[in-house]
């Protein structure tokens, strides 16, 4: 082919033939084309720095190692006021993670849950659900946020507290905690945990193989429950109960001791994963219904109740249509987490505002505040093709 | 939220119109007929919207008072409601021309954000305001208190200097605004809520019951507020600068709203008196502007007393005491260099 074109062409100048060559001039022309986007980011970048130069205004990364001097009021690792300003965006970071991860997993429960309730036969309940999903999706999820907020601030004031047995506190300020205190011995615990899930994997994948061998089922669920939730148990009173809990005590103003989950968060993650499931409804609900009929019919004819049809040949057909969509979901909810702003939860774009206002380094926050989402969010993408790419359908 | 997208929107426009700004800034205010001035989103007695919805206070008197010695006209301002947190980022934009928005002067927003703080406009300190029902008499008392605090400002910062110098310990609870703050107080989401003296008590004539709230004795911190400029403009910041000497001085010599035009009518015989109005020297060209500068500033909302005590002073809601606002020459250190 390439050829018969160039014999075609010969007698023409070199430059000529070039061009006439659809393959080259494409190539020229996305040369083109690189260049000038080259040229002009090139322009913008040499720009804003002269800029900032004669604006007098010091750019670099060097002031994540100055001083905070500000407090942070939620944090997940050692921060004070006498910290850096690098460390406060990292428990700005991990607060952001925190209300992402609780949000993606309650979202994901209720999702589901909704978007087979959805489905079910009872009119009562699918209209229900109906009405939650087309209440929460069709409200700006703001309002939704400051909402939960407004309504949590109308719960009892500090000094009329609800106690639930002298140990766990509700007001309007959060929930206060008792707080474990972990005492030698623990380790032992933590450690037989760990060995009670390897071995209630082992297990399920010994009874799954057995099922597809011979056919016969094996109590998978209460062998591992007994051995996840048992062994540490067990461990736990062999070792002395090793662990002291630090009670919350009322004093003049607030509690002490314990720990306190605040109600910013717990509004920021009710709005957010209320919000996010009203979605994932409606994706589980296509997929659900995109499995064809012929399929539950089939499992009927097998003998398989309603349930079991459900978990064990709908479900997981309409997986494959349901993860992408998921993910994009996923993806929303951790960047829909920076509204948190609206309520004064420290997240990282709020206490980014405070380090950019205090040290005027605009640029530089702005373009870690767009990194910090863009990494998480690759994270989270590459986490869920994988899991993708597992679950597809394997064509044979 | 909608500050931060402001913030992030003033970093994208400062990449992309940074340098317009930066040459003369009288020349762009000329042109475009219209001064840029940033203000708060509403704290009363310094800027607030009056029945009429029209921005009016004590930072808004002096963006009309700068209004009316460029254009002649104080009603040429075009004002821009800033939270604590993007102010500095539209000032560095160009977003606006000058800031007059109770920010507190400290060495490094002068130096290390590149502004020009031009003056002191209100000698403020930082308080706290509590339920007298709890009892307590200092802010030394407040150990394992709820502190509700405007985020990107001093006052968060001193806050925190005061709860580790003092070793006891408290709850921040950071939020954006002050009308924010003012509600989760309210709500009592906190135990006290603090900013500046001044603003505590604007912020407690909002109260229900004002009487059953107190601003504790304690003042952690010193606040001079005044306007700010860009740094990089020597001009412009002359002019903001003379401004307000000229409200502060004008008082001095006994100029107000009323007598300012007799007066400028011809030279009387105090030549400070006349420097300033123009009847004598040429001030107004040194700076740029016209002969009649000071007169139209003054005019425009009177001297500094008659600012002060319109929008702060004991007969307002606010019932603020000139205190260490009063002129050098009545116990205060109010105190502008001469218009020579």
């Amino acid at each position: 082919m390439a050829q018969n074109a160039s014999v075609g062409l010969t007698g023409r100048p070199g430059w000529q033939r070039l061009w006439s060559d659809e393959r080259t001039r494409g190539l020229i022309y996305q040369l083109l084309a690189v260049l000038g986007l080259a040229l002009v980011v090139a322009f913008i970048v040499s720009n804003t720095i002269a800029n900032l130069q004669r604006a007098g205004l010091a750019s670099g990364f060097g002031f994540l190692f100055d001083q905070a001097f500000f407090d942070i009021n939620q944090k997940l690792v050692e921060y004070s006021s006498t910290s850096t300003f690098g460390r406060a965006l990292i428990v700005g970071m991990l607060n952001t993670v925190l209300v992402s991860a609780m949000g993606i997993v309650a979202a994901t429960a209720i999702g589901f849950f909704a978007g087979v309730l959805r489905l079910s036969p009872n009119f009562l309940l699918s209209r229900i659900v109906g009405a939650y999903v087309e209440i929460t999706r069709n409200v700006p999820l703001l309002l939704q946020i400051i909402f939960w907020w407004v309504v949590l601030s109308g719960l009892p004031k500090v000094r009329d507290s609800l106690a639930l047995g002298d140990a766990v506190f509700l007001n309007n300020r959060g929930v206060r905690l008792p707080a474990p205190l972990f005492e030698s011995g623990f380790e032992w615990v933590l450690a037989a945990a760990l060995a009670g899930i390897a071995a209630a994997v082992y297990v399920a994948r010994w009874a799954r193989r057995r099922q597809q061998l011979t056919g016969q089922n094996f109590p998978v669920v209460w062998t591992g429950l007994a051995l996840i939730v048992g062994l540490p148990a067990l461990v736990y009173w062999i070792a002395g109960s090793p662990v002291a809990w630090d009670i919350p005590e009322p004093t003049r103003f607030n509690f002490r001791g314990g720990f306190n989950v605040t109600p910013e968060l717990v509004a920021l993650w009710i709005a957010l994963s209320t919000y996010t499931g009203a979605f994932i409804s409606e994706i589980v609900r296509a997929g659900i219904l995109s499995v064809s009929k012929g399929q539950t019919e089939a499992a009927g004819a097998l003998g398989l109740r309603p349930g079991q049809t459900m978990w064990l040949v709908v479900i997981p057909q309409a997986m494959r249509v349901v993860i992408p969509p998921l993910t994009s979901q996923y993806l929303n909810l951790t960047k829909n987490s920076s509204l948190a702003i609206a309520i004064g939860y420290q997240d990282l774009v709020s206490i980014g505002g405070t380090i950019l206002n205090q040290s005027g380094q605009a640029l530089e926050v702005v373009g870690i505040w767009m990194a910090v989402y863009l990494g998480l969010s690759l994270l989270t993408s590459l986490f869920m093709n994988w899991y993708n790419r597992r679950i597809a359908l394997v064509e044979r | 939220m909608k500050a931060i997208l402001k913030g992030a929107f003033a970093a994208a426009a400062a990449l992309l119109v940074a340098g317009a700004a930066h040459a003369a800034t009288l020349d762009d205010i000329k042109k475009a007929g219209v001064l840029k001035c940033g203000i708060n989103t509403g704290l009363p007695g310094f800027a607030y919207t009056d029945d009429n919805g029209k921005w009016t206070g004590f930072d808004v008197a002096y963006c009309r008072a700068l209004s009316a010695a460029v254009f002649g006209d104080p009603d040429k301002v075009k004002y821009v409601n800033l939270t604590g947190k993007n102010r500095f980022p539209a000032l560095a934009s160009g977003e606006i021309d000058v800031l007059s928005r109770n920010t507190t002067w400290t060495f490094s927003r002068d130096v290390d954000l590149g502004f020009t703080f031009i003056g002191v406009a209100y000698y403020d300190g930082q308080g706290f305001i509590g339920r007298k029902a709890m009892g307590v008499k200092s802010a030394k008392e407040l150990d394992g208190a709820s502190v509700c605090i405007q985020t990107g400002t001093t006052t968060e910062l001193n806050l925190a200097d005061f709860f580790r110098v003092n070793k006891i310990k408290y709850e921040p609870v950071p939020i954006e605004t002050n009308e924010e703050a003012r509600k989760a107080y309210v709500a009592e989401r906190c135990d006290v809520y603090t900013t500046d003296a001044s603003g505590l008590a604007a912020t407690k004539t909002t109260f229900a019951k004002p009487s059953d709230h107190m601003v504790f004795p304690e003042i952690i911190s010193k606040e001079p507020l005044g306007p700010l400029v860009r740094q990089g403009d020597d001009q412009w910041a002359d002019i903001a600068r003379w401004t307000l000497n000229a409200l502060i001085n004008a008082e001095e010599y006994g100029v107000t709203a009323a007598n300012v035009d007799k007066l400028a009518a011809k030279a009387t015989d105090n030549p400070e008196v006349n420097r300033m109005l123009g009847t004598e020297g040429s001030l107004g060209a040194m700076l740029g502007l016209r002969k009649t500068w000071a007169v139209d500033a003054i005019k425009a909302e009177g001297n500094y007393a008659e600012i002060f005590e319109r929008y702060l002073g004991t007969k307002t809601p606010l019932g603020l005491a000139r205190g260490l606002n009063a002129l050098y020459t009545n116990g205060g250190i109010l105190y502008a260099p001469p218009m020579r």
